[in-house]
């Protein structure tokens, strides 16, 4: 038996490599891994001192207080979050997109005076972090009525969105040879249906890519929502967090429990990036 | 049943013009090949007969109709790009069928028309795969089946066979010539390779820089090139240019030596004018190596620079009077760098240009 010579050198440095990988990956998923736990634990298991890492005992109770079903009940309207969520976040994706592909088509494919500038432009709002509007658009916001609106965060939601969703999708159409819809259009399309029929198709996992990033931008933006919000008519998830706490108890275990309900939609989406982001579906259509 | 007509047909992207007025007309079933350098504008030019480019200046008709106002499905053209254009999420019966289902055609007759391009291609036992599980060859075959399915009243090609190597591109072009022949299709083909322009044309448009320089069968282009520049640039390997000036019927060359104007161009040139000789390698070969019996010739005696042997032939690199010149030897012997041979040059194949306008001396 001989083993191949592995070189010293080589095993310490892979050695190394894993453990650093498992180090930090530790740091990374402990706390998620946490709220999850503490989301199926009963409150006295996670105040309990010394920390009980294995949980002996595992209940839906929590979900069911939250959600108002069985004997305990909290007075966190969960479900109105929920949905305002849902709206909120879904209707702004949706507008976010038909702009995103408006304009990034606009961007692949048109020449028009000043495009770099106005690229350039929507890059740089991008770095502005939405927080440091916060006070002007407080101002705005409440002058229009639009403070505790669902419409209110929508806006800023789309336009916090629409930069992104035109540069990546911009990205995805640029990909796509001029000579597709070239062709379509000798085949018989008009632009209109070239697009339909071939550039959408072509580009929709970057569409859909856009979207659920802009789905999980709204879904999970905190900020500016807690200062906009103020009831059930516009409150949203992350906000209605803050619920939990109270002046001087906080409920961990709702809380955490009301986290995962948050974080399942996100992960579900970040499924369905992964399954698009799978592209290269454009290859072999041109050349060799 | 249609021919395709240019007049004066411009394109400028702002002030740059990249077209300068052609003028043609392509008859009915006739294949047209529009050959030149990069840059020309042929590109253009078929891109504006497709639909794709705006036309500046000018008018484009397809058969009676004046199209230049129209979008490209209402022209009844198809066209095979240089990347093929395939539809990457389409089989390739959807390739092939895509623009019968665009015209609302029932789908018993897509699928008749599509048997029958795929027939005629050689594409029957493809039609299930997509794109991306296609040789560059049979990507190549569906686009062309992808422009006939349609029975268009013609054809366009730009570059069809640049993306393809060279025993590929041999192959794929002699199926086109084929294609032609079965379809009877009027056909305007862009290239930049010449043998493909002399090997698929009926008539051959020399472009550069936006202007047509000759118009002309393949044999009339090669025979009676009415520039330098076409000159050079048909024919492979290229024409070899002497700069000389005539004195007594003879083109003396830099060194003083001289060439006899060819008998058919005698009086052509006026004396002391400023000339360029040219002569296709094919026409300077070793003494008893050349092509054929050669009516009128002359004799010169010339060093072997370099020789680069092909199998039946070879082709030389000398010099005439200071100046690089190519040379073919035919015939299966061996020529060293170095030798001195007795060549002839066939004068009676041989040209003469303007030097000022580079025009040639027999229009």
């Amino acid at each position: 038996m001989t083993a191949p010579q592995i070189p010293l050198k080589k095993r310490v440095q892979a050695v190394a490599l894993w453990l650093t990988t498992f180090v930090l990956m530790v740091i990374m998923c402990v706390p998620g891994l946490w709220v999850v736990l503490s989301a199926f634990r009963p409150n006295r298991e996670i105040l309990a001192k010394p920390p009980v890492w294995i949980p002996t005992e595992l209940t839906l109770s929590n979900f069911g207080k939250i959600f108002g079903i069985g004997s305990e009940q909290v007075a966190i309207p969960v479900t109105s979050y929920f949905v305002n969520s849902m709206v909120i976040a879904l209707t702004s994706t949706v507008i976010a997109l038909i702009i995103g592909m408006a304009g990034g088509y606009a961007f692949a494919r048109y020449r028009f005076r000043f495009k770099g500038g106005v690229f350039l432009g929507l890059m740089l709002f991008r770095a502005v972090p939405g927080i440091a509007l916060s006070l002007p658009i407080f101002m705005m916001w409440s002058r229009l009525g639009l403070i505790d609106t669902k419409m209110g965060l929508i806006i800023i939601y789309v336009s916090l969105n629409v930069p992104f969703t035109i540069w990546l999708i911009d990205g995805f159409f640029r990909q796509i040879p001029m000579s597709l819809s070239e062709a379509a259009q000798v085949d018989g399309c008009t632009r209109w249906q070239a697009f339909w029929k071939i550039e959408f198709p072509l580009a929709r996992s970057g569409i859909a890519a856009a979207g659920v990033f802009a789905f999980l931008t709204s879904w999970n933006e905190f900020a500016l929502a807690s200062q906009l919000t103020r009831s059930t008519d516009s409150k949203t998830l992350p906000v209605g967090l803050m619920d939990f706490t109270a002046q001087f108890t906080i409920d961990w275990a709702g809380m955490c429990a009301m986290a995962v309900i948050i974080i399942v939609p996100a992960l579900i989406m970040t499924f369905l990036v992964q399954k698009h982001l799978i592209a290269g579906l454009t290859f072999g259509g041109v050349k060799g | 049943m249609a021919g395709i007509t240019l007049s004066g047909v411009e394109k400028h992207y702002g002030a740059q013009r990249v077209v300068h007025g052609i003028n043609l007309d392509i008859a009915h079933q006739e294949f047209v090949v529009l050959v030149g350098p990069s840059g020309c504008g042929k590109s253009t030019t078929l891109r504006m007969i497709a639909g794709l480019e705006e036309i500046t200046g000018g008018e484009v008709r397809i058969g009676q109709t004046v199209v230049n106002d129209l979008p490209p499905r209402k022209r009844n053209i198809s066209m095979v790009f240089q990347n093929y254009a395939l539809y990457p999420h389409m089989d390739v019966r959807e390739n092939l069928g895509f623009g019968l289902r665009i015209a609302g055609q029932p789908s018993a007759v897509v699928a008749e028309r599509v048997a029958e391009a795929a027939a005629i291609l050689g594409l029957t036992d493809l039609l299930d795969r997509t794109p991306a599980e296609l040789s560059g060859g049979q990507r190549q075959r569906v686009a062309m089946g992808r422009a006939i399915v349609r029975h268009p009243d013609a054809f366009l090609f730009d570059e069809p066979l640049s993306n393809l190597d060279a025993k590929l591109r041999g192959q794929m072009r002699a199926e086109i010539k084929k294609l032609h022949q079965k379809v009877r299709t009027t056909i305007v083909y862009v290239t930049h390779d010449q043998v493909e322009a002399m090997t698929l044309a009926d008539r051959i448009v020399v472009m550069k820089d936006g202007r047509i320089e000759q118009v002309g069968t393949p044999m009339e282009v090669f025979n009676n090139p009415v520039n330098t520049f076409v000159a050079t640039f048909i024919g492979s390997p290229p024409m070899n240019l002497l700069p000389g000036t005539i004195r007594d019927s003879a083109v003396v060359l830099a060194d003083n030596s001289a060439v006899p104007v060819p008998a058919r161009l005698r009086g052509r040139a006026a004396e002391g004018q400023r000339v360029i000789l040219g002569i296709r390698p094919d026409d300077i070969s070793p003494a008893g190596h050349g092509l054929g019996t050669v009516a009128e010739a002359t004799d010169l005696t010339l060093t072997v620079a370099l020789a680069e042997p092909l199998g039946m032939e070879s082709l030389i690199y000398t010099s005439v009077a200071g100046q690089e010149v190519q040379a073919k030897l035919y015939g299966p012997r061996i020529v060293q760098p170095g030798e001195v041979l007795p060549f002839r040059l066939a004068l009676e194949r041989a040209h003469l240009f303007d030097a000022e306008t580079t025009r040639s001396l027999e229009v």
